[in-house]
């Protein structure tokens, strides 16, 4: 089961983005230094949290008592709101038998923790959490051995319970004693192994399973957190970069004299790369202005949003590396839909959209003695490191990365561009420097989801059987590609294509365009066959956990009722998915304003299944989240350019989710304490747009094909 | 609001749009919720400016801020210090709305983790928390 929980699809983007700037070293140096770098990483990778480990960090680098007795645990993770910090902690709480009170988490640093891979693809809880668990279930023996030599007694009848070593005859010891007597706890831990302890059981969860509030929650409510863009440093400047006016358009000519001329400004030029540095924001804005107007660039075309499908459908190309076209075939497709008493044919397309978490890129970068230190908010705090000593040519043991709980990511801060422009400013002007991007620069410069055109065609026998399915996705990826109904014959495909814009990761990835237009084409289908929706998704869908949701949704929405006593201007729609190891079915009620063709969704049932919950609350918060994140790419966001320009750069240009946008949600969620726990912050995303196009095409009568949708 | 979060170090107020669109710089200026992107130092002179950092008294959290936490009205937190500044500002001028003057008013706070049914519900806790006790 637990294989079949974790089919991690890799990112297919971040990885292969080449570096923005070529700052100006020269080639040789590079190439040597790079080479020694290479080796040094593999080495620095693994080695460094390790080599703490053995000289004091307890099991293999992961927690550090301190006098009071509270455990310090050590991950790679990072938060961004998705709830990675309290989940961690109570993992820790509870297998360490120690309250939540007691256990602080250290994130994100990669002087201190070890690589526990980026943070996204939904693997913190697959992966990262068992993990921690094991370290903290071995940290627990170790500690009641530890004591029980402490005492000269064997550890047969002696337990932690509430951070409390306990022996039958009555003896007590707090973890705070334990440092006491034993001193350093983690250098003593280190000298000691453990076998592979049994971890505890969903059923005698005492932390995990709860509903547990934010651990940070008073640090957010006061203001006091520090987040990415709030660091500070002593003798800080405040840095600003010369964007280009559009897309790869190369500079020709620059005047920096007058942006020079102003108090405490420093413009710093290394290749392609223009930015300036001043005391203040305000005066580094100032500085950049002056630069924008004597800025000549060469510009360069670029097709718009209005070519975009075609331009996709025209550059299909075979790709390189992980790019590479996938798919699949199963039975003979091309035989079925010959014999084909109908074929039903459809194309789809999904567009560029942004994930514009609320805070922006940010960083801040100082030198110290050749050494680098760089706060920045970032899903993947060893990857910038990699990069920053990619782009200074330094090995990897003179970069520190410290990503402080940034203000959300949902796939978007793979990168580490922000980290890239401090660092250079900071190392020009021999100060701390900080680099916050503005909402038009996140809107222009960051990545996108990728935009998708999506061909899907079907063959219907003469008894109004499907039997034959064949889906093609260009450019957007192969995330839930596979199609889980059980048609005989069925051929996938997912085509690279070039993307005229710069595209990554996104919440649930591909996911949300394969889904949305197998979805929306599957009530295309129960059309064609008189069927409904929810009937027909059942009769081709074998017994399972896909299966479960849907009947848990349309039980909790009163599907069957409700799409019987339709109103004019009203539409019920139901879609369902499946990615990474969890389960999505939701239900909505629209309605559409017949004068102003508004849209207004007024209902939303979900019911989903990730295994055994870990935090109730926040898996809730998460489900809602995707839920209305989902809302906005169905029906408002789109990232519109032309002439090389974004012109969606602004939240008043590209629409997203309010207050007033909310509709009544309604989650269910199944919980199965006998499954492993899968991730839970991306799946949910996946089956809003096709249910709200699915219930405009019942209230409308027309099927719609493309997102944001839109009645006409 | 570069004069708040750089010259006196108060970085709960934060930057999310620039132009007035997202209010996650909302201050309160003699009690009433403004945008700080929007605001130009000469026009507070002389008034009563009320950051995030302003609001407990000392450790005792205001029962916005109460309320936030208890229903968990948070994922990252970026939007919380305007999200509660324009709640309380909301309760000051009608301390029993109701759902739809909630979202009324709040409508201008952006929330990229869209954890708004959370927010619309600790608002309306702290509703009942200052029925209870009300503020001095
Ligand atoms: S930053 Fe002021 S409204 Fe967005
Ligand atoms: S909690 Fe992240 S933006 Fe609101």
């Amino acid at each position: 089961m637990s294989a079949e929980r974790n089919p991690i699809e890799l990112e297919r983007y971040e990885l292969e983005e080449k570096p923005r700037y070529r700052f100006s070293l020269s080639r040789r140096a590079f190439v040597q230094t790079v080479g020694a770098g290479l080796l040094i990483t593999s080495f620095g990778k693994f080695g460094r949290a390790q080599e703490r480990a053995g000289k004091g960090r307890a099991v293999a680098g992961r927690f550090l008592f301190d006098k009071d007795g509270i455990v310090m645990a050590l991950t790679g993770k990072v938060e961004l709101g998705q709830g990675a910090r309290t989940q961690l902690s109570q993992a820790v709480a509870e297998e360490l038998r120690v309250p939540l009170s007691q256990v602080r988490l250290i994130m994100g640093d990669t002087d201190s923790v070890p690589n526990d891979g980026g943070t996204y693809g939904s693997q913190t809880t697959p992966r990262t959490v068992p993990t921690v668990r094991q370290a903290a279930a071995s940290a627990r023996e170790l500690v009641v051995e530890l004591a029980c030599e402490q005492w000269g007694v064997k550890p047969d009848s002696t337990a932690m319970r509430d951070g409390v070593i306990e022996h039958s005859d009555g003896r007590k010891m707090t973890l705070a004693e334990l440092v006491a007597k034993v001193g350093d706890v983690g250098a003593a831990l280190a000298g000691k192994t453990s076998e592979r302890i049994e971890l505890t059981p969903a059923d005698a969860w005492r932390v995990l399973g709860k509903l547990e509030g934010k651990v940070a929650a008073i640090e957010l409510v006061t203001g006091k957190h520090r987040f990415p863009s709030d660091i500070k440093r002593p003798d800080m400047l405040y840095g600003k970069v010369l964007r280009p006016p559009s897309f790869d358009a190369e500079l020709v000519d620059l005047d920096s004299k007058a942006a020079e001329s102003l108090e405490g400004v420093t413009v710093v030029r290394d290749g392609s790369f223009v930015g300036c540095t001043a005391p203040t924001t305000f005066q580094a804005r100032k500085a950049l202005e002056a630069l924008v107007a004597t800025a000549r660039w060469n510009t360069k075309p670029h097709p718009s949003s209005s070519e975009l499908f075609r331009v996709l459908k025209e550059t299909a190309n075979s790709g390189s590396g992980r790019d590479r076209p996938r798919g699949s075939e199963q039975g003979d497709v091309g035989a079925a839909m010959a014999a084909a008493d109908k074929v039903v044919l459809a194309s789809y397309e999904v567009p560029y959209i942004q994930h514009a978490p609320m805070e922006p890129r940010a960083a801040v970068a100082e030198w110290v003695d050749g050494k680098l230190t760089v706060w920045t908010g970032t899903q993947t705090p060893f990857n910038v490191r990699g990069e920053l000593a990619e782009a200074f040519s330094i090995s990897e043991e003179n970069v520190r990365v410290i990503m402080p709980d940034a203000g959300g990511g949902f796939g978007g801060k793979h990168r580490g561009d922000a980290a890239v422009e401090a660092a250079r400013l900071a190392k020009a002007v021999k100060r701390p420097v900080a680099v916050h991007w503005t909402r038009e620069e996140e809107f222009t410069w960051a990545y996108f989801r990728p935009a998708g055109l999506l061909e899907v065609a079907a063959a219907i026998d003469n008894a109004g059987k499907v039997t034959a399915w064949d889906f093609t996705n260009y450019n957007s990826g192969g995330s839930a590609l596979d199609c889980p109904y059980t048609f005989p014959n069925k051929r996938v495909k997912s085509q690279p294509c070039d993307s005229p814009l710069r595209q990554g990761s996104y919440r649930a990835l591909a996911a949300t365009a394969n889904n949305f237009a197998r979805e929306a084409f599957i009530d295309r289908l129960a059309a064609e066959t008189s069927a409904d929706p929810l009937a027909f998704r059942l009769a081709y869908l074998e017994d399972g956990q896909l299966k479960e949701v849907l009947n848990a949704v349309a039980k909790q929405f009163k599907w069957t009722e409700r799409r019987q006593d339709k109103a004019t201007d009203t539409g019920y729609g139901i879609a369902c998915g499946t990615e990474k190891g969890s389960f999505i079915a939701t239900c909505v009620e629209i309605h559409v304003n017949a004068p102003t063709k508004e849209i207004q969704v007024r209902r939303v049932c979900a019911a989903f299944e990730c295994g055994a919950v870990q935090n109730p609350a926040n898996l809730k918060s998460q489900i809602e989240g995707c839920l209305i994140m989902g809302l906005g790419a169905a029906l408002f966001e789109t990232i519109q350019f032309q002439d090389g320009r974004i012109t969606t750069n602004n939240f008043k240009q590209y629409r997203v989710p309010r207050f007033k946008d909310v509709p009544e949600i309604d989650v269910v969620i199944l919980n199965r304490p006998d499954l492993p726990s899968a991730g839970a912050g991306e799946t949910p995303i996946i089956a809003i747009a096709p249910a709200i196009a699915n219930a405009l095409h019942h209230a409308t009568g027309t099927p719609l094909q493309a997102l944001p949708l839109t009645v006409s | 609001m570069d004069v708040l979060r750089e010259e006196l170090d108060l970085t709960g107020t934060k930057y999310g749009c620039g132009e007035g669109s997202c209010r996650a710089c909302t201050v309160l200026v003699d009690g009433r919720p403004v945008a700080s992107c929007q605001l130009a130092i000469a026009k507070v002179q002389g008034k009563e400016v009320t950051t995030i950092e302003g609001l407990a008294a000392g450790d005792k959290l205001h029962a916005v801020q109460e309320a936030f936490v208890a229903e968990n009205a948070m994922q990252c937190g970026y939007c919380t210090p305007g999200m509660v500044l324009t709640a309380v500002a909301l309760l000051r001028t009608n301390p029993k709305p109701t759902r739809a003057q909630i979202v009324e008013w709040m409508n201008g706070n952006l929330c990229r983790c869209n954890n708004y049914s959370n927010i619309l519900r600790a608002i309306e806790r702290a509703a009942e928390l200052t029925q209870e006790a009300p503020a001095k």
